[in-house]
């Protein structure tokens, strides 16, 4: 034990020294993780939300629900309201791009509703804001809905006898607001923007940094003090522990890293402790068996290190380090299904949303599984790296 | 003889149809410095891995310090400190880290702080000693290389061509550290395809080509095996025939010949030659004007024993 320590201690003064592994292990990841958390935050994370002009060349009961309900839903923050000071004003607005939407309510609709007449409110959808427009003639055909809703049952009503018109007219008021919008998580990604690059972009990356201690037996090789170490008077297994070790650490120090600083910097939440602990472990153990059974098919250091790459690139894309793959099917599904990369993404997504240790078990299992049965082509072969 | 340090008994590695070291059987003991001399191919690496137990043997055995090496040897390594060819040092790390590093993978304890600055003070490294070492020359890594191998006092140290591609200076200074390892007790086995570097250093030479170990000896020995003879060349004053008779008679003398003021004297030892016969030529009145002596070498042996030349 105390020989392998000595390696593992050798190993990472050299990689401290050499630099390389830190940057790819934590300065890399941590500056893509800030500038996409930067560039692509604010427009996937930020609550949605549009303006609308409305134009009450009416000035009517109905109407003026209508611009009760646009209120309502401002209130909320879905929309920002503007009332126009006629219609020309509100179409002047959506020329020039102000807002998203414009309502002109025209002269004469409300004693048209009122009367059972045909009536209508114009929606002005901007081009340039699509979204929006879209939004703001759902809020619109909501309306006219309810309104229409209302104005059947009084007719109803009517028909039937009744004869307390004025109490018809307060109980239809008193219907809630016949449109609403809510706030909701995109569908699919289970936790916020920044955790997920955060926690995406660290998995992705500990496959690169976990390699270098599996690749330094073959480094030894190849510069020429494998010798030297082999007729030291310590087993091999010291040395392959050594090198383990190293790749142990690196691994659990960098994740742990990006952990702590996408947390404190970019507000990312990874969930329990405890369960982030357990399943960086998991990763690095997955890690270290991936590298070290590819390093046993390669015969130079950086042949090892063009196959893990290749690898750990593809994985991470059907893993979904870099985009979601819940919403996948068929054979993508299957495949992502996989990858360590699809399972530690899957615990981390959990996590996040609160979910406890017990809740991560079937991703833990999966991700041990691949650890343990990389791990073991990787331990069987490794002593034939150990040679001159 | 002194105590063996090691002994090769009919070591023998192949590969495939090729015999790369067949039956190759030698000994070293304590304060001696063996050397393998051989052109490249030979078999001197392949056979001082196996006695490192960096390789598999095919046949025999290699016991160093009593113990028998093999690839799963470990304590029984201790005895051994190797010098490979290649540069076998981390670049990232000073020199004094990468003896403090294999000086930890040793066992050396309390004493280590003591033993590495001992080792730099030998290699003259002491004030480079907390620099990285891609920072050295080629020699000055050549040195370092030499250190990590006898750090841990070894009983047997083992030198791969350990001047391969090294200025002469450093060469030098390399040279006169493998001589005050022989001094101080250590059993050393040299490797070298320098006829010059085996002749200086080595007490015993091995004359290794295609596998075997053609010759055996000191180098007198291995010279005499040829029948090579000292030649010694005299320039006088006058004519030489008149010394011709009293130098032949000369003890350690075979044969002279004279040639004008010039005397050809075939010496089976020139250096105890030499002076009796300087002494015969100014005693029949001529002045010695020059001394020429030519001894024939490991390059005349190997060439005589094989057919072709050393670097051939």
């Amino acid at each position: 034990m105390r020989n392998a320590i000595t390696i593992a201690a050798k190993d990472l003064k050299e990689r401290l020294r050499d630099r390389s592994a830190i940057i790819l292990a934590v300065v890399v990841p941590l500056g893509l993780a800030f500038i996409m958390n930067l560039t692509l935050g604010p427009i996937t994370e930020q609550a949605f939300s549009t303006g609308v002009a409305v134009s009450d060349d009416d000035g009517g009961a109905v109407a003026q629900g209508f611009t009760s309900v646009l209120e309502e839903i401002e209130e909320d923050g879905f929309i920002d309201v503007t009332v126009a000071e006629s219609e020309a004003d509100a179409r002047i607005r959506v020329a020039d791009d102000d807002v998203s939407t414009a309502y002109l309510v025209p002269e004469g609709f409300s004693d048209a509703v009122s009367g059972n007449q045909p009536a209508s409110i114009v929606v002005v959808g901007n081009p340039d804001q699509p979204i929006g427009a879209q939004v703001g003639k759902a809020i619109a055909d909501g309306y006219v809905s309810e309104v229409n809703a209302v104005r059947l049952s009084v007719a109803t009503a009517i028909a039937l006898g009744a004869d307390d018109l004025a109490g018809l007219a307060s109980a239809a008021t008193l219907q809630s607001s016949p449109v609403t919008l809510g706030a909701g998580e995109t569908e699919g990604r289970g936790f916020d923007f920044s955790t997920f690059y955060a926690t995406g972009i660290a998995v992705f990356f500990l496959f690169f940094t976990v390699q270098f201690g599996v690749l330094s037996i073959i480094e030894e090789r190849e510069s020429g003090t494998m010798p030297r170490l082999l007729i030291a008077p310590i087993s091999k297994q010291s040395i392959l522990a050594g090198k383990l070790g190293a790749s142990f650490v690196m691994g659990v120090v960098s994740t742990a890293v990006l952990w702590l600083a996408t947390t404190l910097v970019m507000g990312a939440d990874w969930g329990a402790s405890l369960g982030v602990v357990i399943l960086i472990v998991a990763g690095v153990a997955a890690a270290m068996g991936l590298t070290a059974a590819v390093a046993t098919i390669a015969t130079t250091a950086e042949q090892a290190a063009s196959i893990t790459a290749f690898i750990v690139v593809v994985f991470g894309v059907l893993g979904g380090t870099f985009f979601p793959v819940t919403r996948v099917s068929g054979v993508f599904e299957v495949v992502s299904r996989v990858t360590p990369h699809f399972w530690l993404m899957d615990g981390f997504k959990r996590l996040s949303a609160g979910e406890g240790v017990v809740d991560i078990l079937p991703a833990l299992g999966a991700i041990l599984a691949f650890a343990v049965v990389l791990g073991t082509i990787g331990l069987v072969r490794a002593k034939d790296l150990m040679r001159t | 003889m002194a105590e063996t340090v090691l002994a090769c008994t009919d070591l023998r590695k192949t590969y495939d149809d090729l015999v790369a070291v067949d039956d190759v059987s030698f000994t070293i003991g304590a304060g001696e410095t063996y050397g393998l001399l051989g052109p490249n191919g030979a078999g001197k690496t392949t056979t001082i891995s196996m006695v490192a137990g960096l390789l598999e043997k095919d046949g025999g055995t290699a016991v160093v310090a009593g113990n028998e090496i093999t690839t799963r040897s470990t304590s029984a390594k201790a005895a051994i400190g190797l010098v490979p060819q290649d540069l076998a040092i981390y670049p990232d790390l000073t020199a004094r880290e990468n003896l403090r590093f294999f000086g930890k993978l040793y066992g050396i304890g309390d004493g280590l702080n003591a033993r590495v600055d001992e080792v730099l003070d030998v290699i003259e490294l002491s004030d480079r000693a907390d620099d990285q070492t891609k920072e050295y020359s080629g020699g000055m890594k050549r040195r370092l290389n030499i250190g990590l191998g006898l750090l841990h006092r070894p009983e047997l140290l083992i030198l791969d061509e350990p001047t391969v591609g090294v200025d002469p200076q450093s060469r030098n200074a390399i040279l006169e550290n493998v001589e005050r390892l022989g001094d101080e007790g250590m059993a050393v086995l040299y490797t070298t395809h320098y006829m010059e570097e085996a002749e200086r250093l080595c007490d015993r030479i091995g004359i290794i080509d295609e596998g075997r170990i053609i010759a055996e000896g000191t180098r007198r020995e291995l010279v005499s095996l040829v029948g090579g003879r000292d030649r010694i060349h005299v320039e006088t004053s006058g004519d030489t025939s008149s010394v011709v008779a009293s130098v032949t008679a000369l003890d350690d003398v075979e044969s002279c010949s004279s040639a004008g003021s010039v005397l050809e004297v075939v010496a089976v030892n020139a250096s105890r030659a030499l002076p009796e016969v300087v002494l015969a030529v100014t005693r029949a009145g001529l002045d010695v004007q020059s001394v020429d002596v030519s001894e024939p070498d490991l390059e005349t042996v190997f060439l005589h024993l094989t057919g072709k030349a050393l670097r051939e």
